[in-house]
């Protein structure tokens, strides 16, 4: 089980990115982060394996205390975390392969990773994921040779090799066309409920969280104003989330391009006429 | 319409937007350079002796005579080449650890301080002048040039590796720092697969630019296939000097298409 306690994070420019947020996460469940550019979505994932260093309060990862751990104790925790990007942040030029097993770096000595003779466990592993993801193939590919999807797939491999007791996803899906963002969301459900995997998925696209999420956490400015199931997700809900000015600047826009459509038309009939 | 609009167009002036100043400068800037060409003094006539010894020295290039100095010239090259290669593989073993030292998102900022500093001063002195104090501590010979072309290798691809670090895609580091790797597990995964090629295709070029150094640096002294060029021209040799410079410059144009051609095949 993960748990925040009153997180918050000021960077140095003196912007506060998040104000005093606490969440808590059981095994098996799916969160969606969703919230406005600027909400601190990234921060609070960022600041859960410590890319990001949290100013105040706790996480606790199954009774480890995140923020106070050394360097050492944090790269042993950090093997627990699996974290999967928004731009999939594979090695491009490396095989698909060494992509998987740098999933294992905390576990293996320098060595061992310099000569990239991981353990044959750690090898079957890798294999058995490439296949789980549908890879098994293009595993001596290099990672600049494959698709956006196929990316994505690595990358969600990868933070399985770690053998994580929590996933980070950060916007999995932005850079990927309509199709390919639904099969990777329903991949990466499909795994966590395997693996009874708890998982925070910062996501732009509010259908999709409303379709693939157990849990939904709208944050904005910073802070938590919604907690509560799919279904809760009303309009109201999306306002307090979003702010009502862009709401109706939004659908003002969509009053607009409307207006625009039907006149379109009607000159074409008059064309045609 | 058209009458309500401009129909003329100028760029407005970028830097110096006052008219007056801006003439002024130009006008200045005429009136030293005439000056300062007028302050050159020119002795013609040991201009016209000279004249006629570029002559001459063009004639031995037209006449190269690489026969009745074949020993002294094959001697001079396996020095220089020996030179080349010895100092360009030295040369970078020693840069990349410095130049990861001198990149700012690896190390914490002392290191990087004195990464930096070391580069600093191995490309601040040019390396002739290098030569001239190394020649005057090792004395005469290759020894002198190897160590000279060792430190100008180190300034060129410790600086260039580390800017070529600091302009890495950090996702990529991220990424591998977010599984528990070590710092040298970073280095191994995320940085050295993101600049090797570039480092391959600046240690080949720089091994071109030692060979074209080591004949400068052997006319002060530094031994190889400069001293020989030195010597020859000493004793107004010019038809051997001729033939030296031919053969600088077969060899660079070789060294450069094939590390250009390795380079392609590299990416």
């Amino acid at each position: 089980m993960l748990e925040l306690i009153s997180l918050s994070k000021t960077y140095r420019t003196g912007d506060a990115a998040l104000s005093d947020v606490s969440l808590q996460v059981p095994k098996g469940q799916i969160v969606g982060l969703i919230g406005p550019s600027g909400a601190g979505k990234s921060t609070l994932i960022r600041c859960i394996n410590r890319l990001v260093e949290p100013s105040t309060g706790k996480i606790e990862l199954g009774g480890v205390d995140l923020v106070t751990l050394g360097r050492r104790d944090l790269r042993k925790q950090r093997r627990r975390i699996g974290m999967i990007f928004q731009e999939y942040a594979l090695v491009e030029r490396l095989t698909v392969m060494e992509n998987v097993l740098s999933g294992r770096l905390g576990y293996v000595p320098f060595w061992r990773s310099y000569l990239r003779r991981f353990d044959a466990s750690d090898i079957q592993r890798a294999y058995q994921l490439l296949d789980r993801v549908g890879l098994l193939d293009h595993a001596d590919k290099r990672a600049d040779a494959l698709s956006g999807g196929q990316r994505q797939r690595v990358g969600i491999a990868r933070a399985l090799a770690q053998d994580p007791d929590l996933l980070l996803v950060d916007e999995p899906t932005a850079s990927l066309d309509p199709k390919t963002s639904r099969q990777i969301m329903r991949l990466l459900t499909e795994i966590c409920t395997e693996r009874d995997l708890p998982a925070i998925v910062n996501i732009h696209d509010v259908p999709l969280a409303r379709q693939f999420m157990q849990r939904i956490v709208g944050l904005r400015a910073g802070q938590i104003v919604f907690d509560d199931a799919p279904t809760a997700l009303t309009e109201d809900a999306l306002t307090r989330i979003y702010g009502a000015e862009d709401w109706d600047a939004m659908r003002k826009g969509d009053i607009d391009q409307a207006e625009a459509e039907n006149d379109a038309i009607r000159q074409l009939a008059e064309v045609g006429a | 319409m058209s009458g309500t609009y401009p129909a003329t167009w100028r760029r407005p002036p970028q830097i110096i937007t006052d008219r007056r100043l801006r003439i002024g400068l130009q006008i200045g800037v005429l009136v030293y350079l005439v000056l300062a060409v007028g302050s050159l003094e020119v002795n013609w006539q040991r201009v016209s002796e000279g004249l006629e010894r570029g002559q001459r020295f063009i004639m031995g290039f037209l006449q190269p005579d690489f026969t009745s100095r074949w020993r002294d010239i094959s001697q001079g090259l396996v020095e220089s080449l020996t030179m080349t290669l010895t100092s360009t593989v030295v040369g970078v073993l020693i840069s990349v650890p410095i130049g990861i030292g001198a990149a700012r998102n690896l190390v914490p900022r002392p290191v990087y301080l004195v990464c930096r500093s070391i580069v600093a001063v191995s490309r601040s002195l040019q390396e002739v002048i290098v030569a001239i104090f190394l020649v005057a501590m090792f004395g005469f010979g290759p020894f002198a040039g190897f160590l000279t072309l060792t430190f100008a290798t180190i300034g060129f691809i410790a600086k260039l590796l580390a800017d070529d670090i600091e302009e890495i895609d950090e996702a990529q580091a991220e990424a591998i720092r977010s599984t528990g790797a070590t710092w040298l597990q970073l280095l191994n995964y995320a940085i050295q697969p993101q600049v090797m090629p570039r480092l391959i295709g600046l240690s080949l070029y720089r091994l071109d630019i030692n060979f074209r150094e080591s004949a400068v640096i052997g006319i002060v002294g530094a031994g190889g296939i400069g001293a020989t060029l030195n010597t020859s021209i000493d004793r107004y040799e010019y038809d051997s000097a001729g033939a030296i410079l031919l053969i600088i410059i077969a060899i660079v144009m070789v060294a450069e298409y094939g590390s250009s051609y390795l380079r392609k095949f590299l990416q």
